[in-house]
């Protein structure tokens, strides 16, 4: 069995502080992860590997210093690493994207086909999540989203059979290999790398293709040239004008500021004591 | 390893070697303001609602109608939903219904949809921000060779070139940016479920249905939908929709502590919410997250106990009508926009609040009584 797993390089947004005056990202010390979503597929496609054999590839789309996010990803136990890495592939939205990485996939399935791609969910950068439909639609791959437990793969008939998260329900849905699966966020719970599976990422030849390397065909489709979308205005959360009002612990008891709050919160919103008055009754 | 698609990516006149951001004769044809109208087992998402409202502001200042993407089953009461679209404030509804559509499933929904769009050609097309709605958005997007906002929290339209102006967090919340599609048609977006106001409901408005067919066979779709669980009702839990919310973050620093939000959420009626270093800890579930990654809420009165307020948190809480705020430190960045603040332990407050709420509303229903 021959999986990918895409990955993506984020700044660990936990992290991340805006400038207060430019409205600037100020990403200097920010450390470099990998996107915590992408870890829950890596996983699961690790089990996959346990269970049948096989091997896990994984790709990222970044700017060279990404190897290391990949690298990481060696030391949890991938068995290759690719990063397509171009000048070229600056400015791209998620369609450009997932351009590129269906192209890295497809030139990674020519030289051993692939049963399953994984991405993940979402990453913590952009939230968009839309990456993984994208590399389905681009290649052709039945799509399954929010997967949150995979029941059972059959590799003799070639299907897979998933549980996903709906709104107000589980779906159980069964597709036919290859496909691409996102896993939902604590479906499992990321390995540990042992140490001499972190000197073996750290020496780790790490594979870089550029535009050409990756079998991209058209540079249109690449990078800003290849982006739908257009960022007009990037701006800070406005602030607020309305001033908290702060109700002091140390001049009066705690019952009294609790009692004295209630009474705030409800003159404030009286439609709210009404609801919950008839809540009561009933 | 390919297959081939049952929607394949239809061809477009490139944009050109330099970055074209005028917009063809050809797409210049696309009007009006579409919403995918989604449904399950029998009920609409209020999100729908609440982009139809949306979508009648949008559609007003462009002069076009608004229109509602209904795809399902023959048994799923697509003309009822229909109905009450136009009491949302939609004009016209496209109907496409047929067995295979019954359930969500990517590759039947995602070949409905693009050959709706290709065949009427609408502007803006606008989903709601679900699982359903991402999973197909993506693949429309793609299909359709588009562009696609996810998770906007406000939508424009910009008054020069007449596009669509999309809001949306970035960086987890610590920055907005405005997106917009200049070259390419329709022009995509995805909404969180309460981000929108729900519109109001005017019983009188009608509208028009069109019907389509889908022209798909169970035999040529690939993915069964072998069943559906429904969440059980006892622990069905929906922020989005709640009125109320105690949410409880790390400063409560035990998971036998947090039990305290759930006491006061008891006596208020309310759901509980969690910031995600508590989801993470794994003291409560991950639908009670709130923020970026997690769920966006409105409620009347939001009690956050014990969190600190960072960015991530607050984009997913900041629409509620009261916030208070129980933290031990005045610094925290939850008080620049919490209503009402107490600088104390979260731990000896929440009784005393679970306390006052319930004498207080025992006294007023004895009054009432």
């Amino acid at each position: 069995m021959h999986i990918v797993v895409c990955i993506k390089q984020v700044p660990d947004s936990a992290q991340i502080r805006v400038h207060p005056v430019t409205n600037t990202i100020m990403r200097q010390g920010v450390p470099a992860i990998v996107n915590p979503y992408d870890l829950f597929s890596l996983e699961e496609a690790l089990r996959l590997k346990d269970k049948f054999g096989g091997r896990v590839t994984v790709l990222c789309m970044g700017p060279p210093q990404a190897e290391e996010a990949l690298r990481k990803c060696i030391s949890f136990g991938a068995d290759d690493a690719v990063l397509v890495t171009d000048r070229a592939f600056a400015g791209a939205d998620t369609l450009a994207t997932s351009y590129a990485l269906a192209a890295g996939v497809r030139q990674i399935a020519s030289e051993q086909a692939v049963d399953i791609v994984f991405t993940g969910k979402q990453t913590i950068d952009g939230d968009t999540a839309q990456v993984g439909p994208g590399i389905a639609k681009r290649m052709g791959l039945q799509l399954l989203t929010y997967v949150s437990r995979i029941i059972e793969t059959d590799l003799e008939n070639r299907t897979i059979t998933v549980e996903r998260r709906a709104e107000g329900g589980v779906q159980v849905l069964k597709t036919a290999l290859p496909c691409l699966i996102t896993m939902l966020e604590n479906t499992n719970e990321m390995r540990f790398a042992a140490l001499p599976a972190m000197i073996h990422a750290a020496a780790y030849p790490v594979r870089k293709w550029n535009k050409e390397q990756a079998g991209i065909e058209d540079f249109g489709k690449i990078g800003l040239k290849g982006s739908p979308t257009v960022v007009s205005k990037v701006f800070g959360p406005t602030p607020r004008t309305e001033k908290v009002e702060m109700l002091e612990l140390e001049t009066s008891t705690l019952r009294d500021v609790s009692l004295n709050l209630i009474q705030k919160i409800f003159t404030r919103h009286p439609t709210l004591e009404a609801d919950l008055l008839t809540k009561e009754m009933t | 390893m390919s297959q081939a698609p049952a929607a394949a990516p239809t061809a477009r006149p490139t944009a050109g070697r330099g970055r074209n951001l005028e917009l063809s004769e050809e797409l210049k044809a696309y009007k009006g303001v579409w919403v995918f109208i989604e449904h399950d087992r029998g009920h609409v998402h209020s999100v729908s609602w609440e982009l139809v409202g949306e979508a009648r502001k949008l559609a007003d200042q462009l002069g076009c109608p608004v229109s509602a993407i209904l795809l399902g089953g023959e048994d799923e009461g697509l003309e009822k939903f229909a109905a009450e679209a136009f009491t949302f404030g939609a004009d016209k509804a496209y109907l496409m219904k047929d067995p295979v559509l019954k359930g969500y499933r990517n590759e039947p929904f995602t070949k409905g949809m693009t050959d709706l769009v290709n065949k009427y050609k609408p502007e803006i097309l606008l989903l709601g921000a679900t699982s359903q709605g991402r999973d197909l958005a993506g693949s429309v997007a793609t299909t359709l060779l588009t562009g696609l906002t996810a998770d906007c929290t406000e939508l424009r339209i910009d008054p020069v070139s007449k596009a669509l102006a999309a809001t949306r967090p970035t960086f987890g919340g610590s920055l907005y940016c405005t997106i917009m599609t200049l070259a390419y048609r329709p022009q995509m977006a995805t909404v969180r479920p309460r981000v929108m106001e729900m519109p109001r409901a005017d019983a009188s408005r009608t509208g028009e249905i069109t019907y389509d067919a889908l022209g798909m066979v169970e035999t040529q779709i690939v993915t069964k939908l072998l069943d559906f669980i429904a969440d059980a009702n006892s622990n069905k839990i929906n922020l989005p929709y709640a009125d109320i919310i105690v949410s409880g973050g790390k400063g409560l620093k035990t998971p036998e502590n947090f039990k305290l939000v759930f006491e006061l959420a008891r006596v208020l009626g309310a759901e509980v919410g969690a910031t995600r270093p508590c989801v993470q800890a794994g003291w409560v579930e991950a639908d009670r997250q709130v923020g970026q990654t997690g769920k966006t809420v409105r409620p009347k009165l939001y009690i956050a106990a014990g969190i600190s307020g960072a960015v991530q948190h607050r984009v997913g809480c900041e629409a509620s009508d009261v916030i208070v705020a129980i933290n031990t430190d005045i610094n925290a960045p939850i008080f620049e926009f919490a209503h009402y603040g107490i600088v104390g332990n979260a731990m000896q407050v929440l009784p005393a609040l679970t306390q006052g709420f319930a004498a207080h509303l025992a006294l007023r229903t004895r009054q009432a009584a």
